[in-house]
């Protein structure tokens, strides 16, 4: 009898710790995919091979990281909902990551926005910033984003308390909106695009008004 | 707009190698000074892109050299085709620009329909202009065509005739971008009289000793080096010298925006650029200062003189 019990328990742990490894192994390779976007950029660089961009490399580099930092909210905001529906609970564990890749390819794109658009002038990017409502918009995303990425820790948790952590955290909802108007405004004539963010955003965000009960299942 | 995976398609992609081939030497034969004719403009099927005899003309001097080829070729805004400044590349090749002819009408006495090869007929000029995109990036490309004068001089425009209006050509079957709604189609332009007289103005044919790409607006286009990119018309079949100054198709869809006049001016910000500086492609930095009236001021400033240009933008 004892000895089932000692048997099933090493079964169940040992089957615990593949789990862990998985998600492990799991996180590695998300964490090296993501990092493609700007690890092709780089390569590109380095080998002098900038015709891989077109034209316009700079502005290719300005969308591309764009892109991937709306990708990355978006992501972020479906990790919650899809845990719910498909009762996968190591989803979680991607949902820090997923956020700061968000904040990574931001940075990054702000960076390039500095760099090569405005060429370092600094009063000229403060002129757009209360000019433009779109790089307002912006900036402002960005600027509610660095809390988020500083207290993305386990020791932010615990300091902040669980409370007042998501709190804080829920201003993602917020950096998501003004992401998607971001890029509404500042699109010239085909909105096809921003809508289509527009339309993930209204589900996901939609989804938190439900009441939960239904979907906990 | 999103594109994961960008590869921009090789020109050898887009046309038959052979031809890509002859091209290649074609431009070499010119650069070492032999005649672009040897060829014969025979040895190329209609529809394809085929050498142009033109005598440089390098009055307007500009000190850069010419943008490649294949990147002025491949980043295109030319919404007819979409959105994406690959779009038009890969897009345009569906456009018949064979036979092809203009419709000259409006305030004229003598109203005509025209053949682009009679155009052609008439004698080309090679002129390398830079080439200033409302969005803050240039390219310099050796465009051929004839000064639009010399068409208007055929039709004989009356004291009426104020302005000059440009229609693009309007065929959903061929130009997939026709579908939405974006702008008001087919895509309008318009000049001032003056402007559209002015020895500067090209109505162009070719780019790079040969007929122009689809793209780029075969088999005619205007060219207005001195105001923004998209006030010079592409693929176009109906000019019309009117009276009053024409509602062109920007201006149509965003008047605060969108000027009449649209004259390259750092001093006059777009609500979206600011028109400071360009970004001469392929750099990576906009480190260019912007040249107020794309540095044909010394030609053409006059056209405006006693005009405030922050009110007339
Ligand atoms: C969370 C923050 C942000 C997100 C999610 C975001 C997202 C995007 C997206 C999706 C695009 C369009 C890319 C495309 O056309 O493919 C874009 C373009 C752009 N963004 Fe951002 N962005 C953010 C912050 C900023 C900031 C802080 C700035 C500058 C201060 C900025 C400046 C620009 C500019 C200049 C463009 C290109 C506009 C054009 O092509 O005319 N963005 N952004």
């Amino acid at each position: 009898m004892g000895d089932q019990v000692s048997r099933l328990r090493t079964v169940s742990e040992s089957s615990g710790f593949s789990r862990k490894r998985l998600v492990f192994g799991l996180k590695v390779a998300v964490f090296i995919v993501s990092l493609w976007p700007v690890t092709e950029i780089v390569i590109a660089f380095l080998t002098g091979n900038t015709r891989l961009f077109g034209a316009n490399p700079a502005e290719k580099i300005l969308h591309r990281t764009g892109d991937w930092a709306i990708y990355f909210l978006l992501i972020t905001l479906a990790i919650s909902p899809l845990r719910r529906i498909t009762g996968l609970n190591d989803l979680i564990k991607f949902r820090r990551m997923a956020g700061l890749f968000a904040f990574f390819y931001a940075f990054l794109h702000l960076m390039s926005y500095i760099a090569f658009d405005r060429f370092f002038y600094f009063d000229e990017v403060l002129r757009d910033i209360f000019k433009r409502p779109f790089i307002f918009v912006g900036i402002a995303a960005f600027i509610l984003l660095v809390p988020l990425a500083v207290t993305s820790t386990r020791g932010w948790v615990q300091r902040l308390g669980g409370h007042r952590w998501i709190l804080l955290h829920r201003s993602v909802y917020i950096i998501a909106i003004l992401g998607v108007a971001h890029y509404w405004w500042l699109v010239k004539r085909d909105l096809l695009w921003p809508a289509i963010y527009a339309g993930i955003l209204i589900v996901l965000l939609g989804y938190r008004l439900l009441p939960k009960k239904r979907f906990r299942g | 707009m999103p594109r994961l995976i960008s590869k921009p398609i090789p020109s050898s992609e887009i046309t038959p190698r052979e031809v890509y081939l002859n091209r290649r030497a074609l431009l070499a034969a010119a650069a070492g000074g032999s005649a672009l004719a040897m060829m014969g403009k025979a040895a190329f099927a209609s529809g394809l892109r085929r050498p142009l005899e033109a005598l440089p003309n390098t009055a307007p001097k500009i000190s850069d050299t010419p943008t490649d080829h294949d990147l002025a070729t491949s980043y295109n805004n030319f919404y007819e085709f979409g959105t994406s400044k690959s779009d038009p590349a890969r897009n345009a090749g569906t456009l018949t620009t064979k036979p092809w002819t203009i419709e000259i009408v409006g305030e004229v006495t003598k109203p005509r329909t025209i053949d682009v090869d009679q155009l052609i007929d008439m004698g080309l000029e090679e002129r390398i202009y830079r080439f200033r995109c409302v969005e803050a990036w240039s390219m310099v490309i050796p465009w051929i065509g004839l000064e639009f004068n010399k068409i208007a001089a055929l039709v004989e425009p009356t004291s009426r005739a104020k302005y000059v209006k440009f229609v693009t050509v309007n065929r959903p079957s061929e130009m997939p971008g026709l579908r939405s709604d974006m702008l008001d189609w087919p895509y309008t332009e318009g000049l001032r009289i003056d402007e559209a007289m002015h020895p500067l103005t090209l109505l162009t044919v070719g780019m790079y000793g040969q007929t122009l790409a689809n793209q780029n607006g075969a088999p005619v286009r205007m060219i207005v080096p001195w105001k923004y990119g998209f006030k010079s018309g592409k693929s176009i079949v109906r000019i019309e010298f009117v009276e009053k100054q024409p509602v062109t198709a920007w201006v149509a869809a965003n008047s605060r925006e969108y000027g009449f006049y649209s004259n390259v001016n750092p001093e006059v910000d777009h609500p979206r650029w600011t028109q400071k500086r360009e970004r001469l492609l392929p750099d990576f930095f906009a480190s260019r200062d912007t040249e107020k009236f794309n540095g044909y001021g010394e030609q053409v400033a006059s056209l405006y003189s006693g005009m405030d240009l922050k009110v007339n933008y």
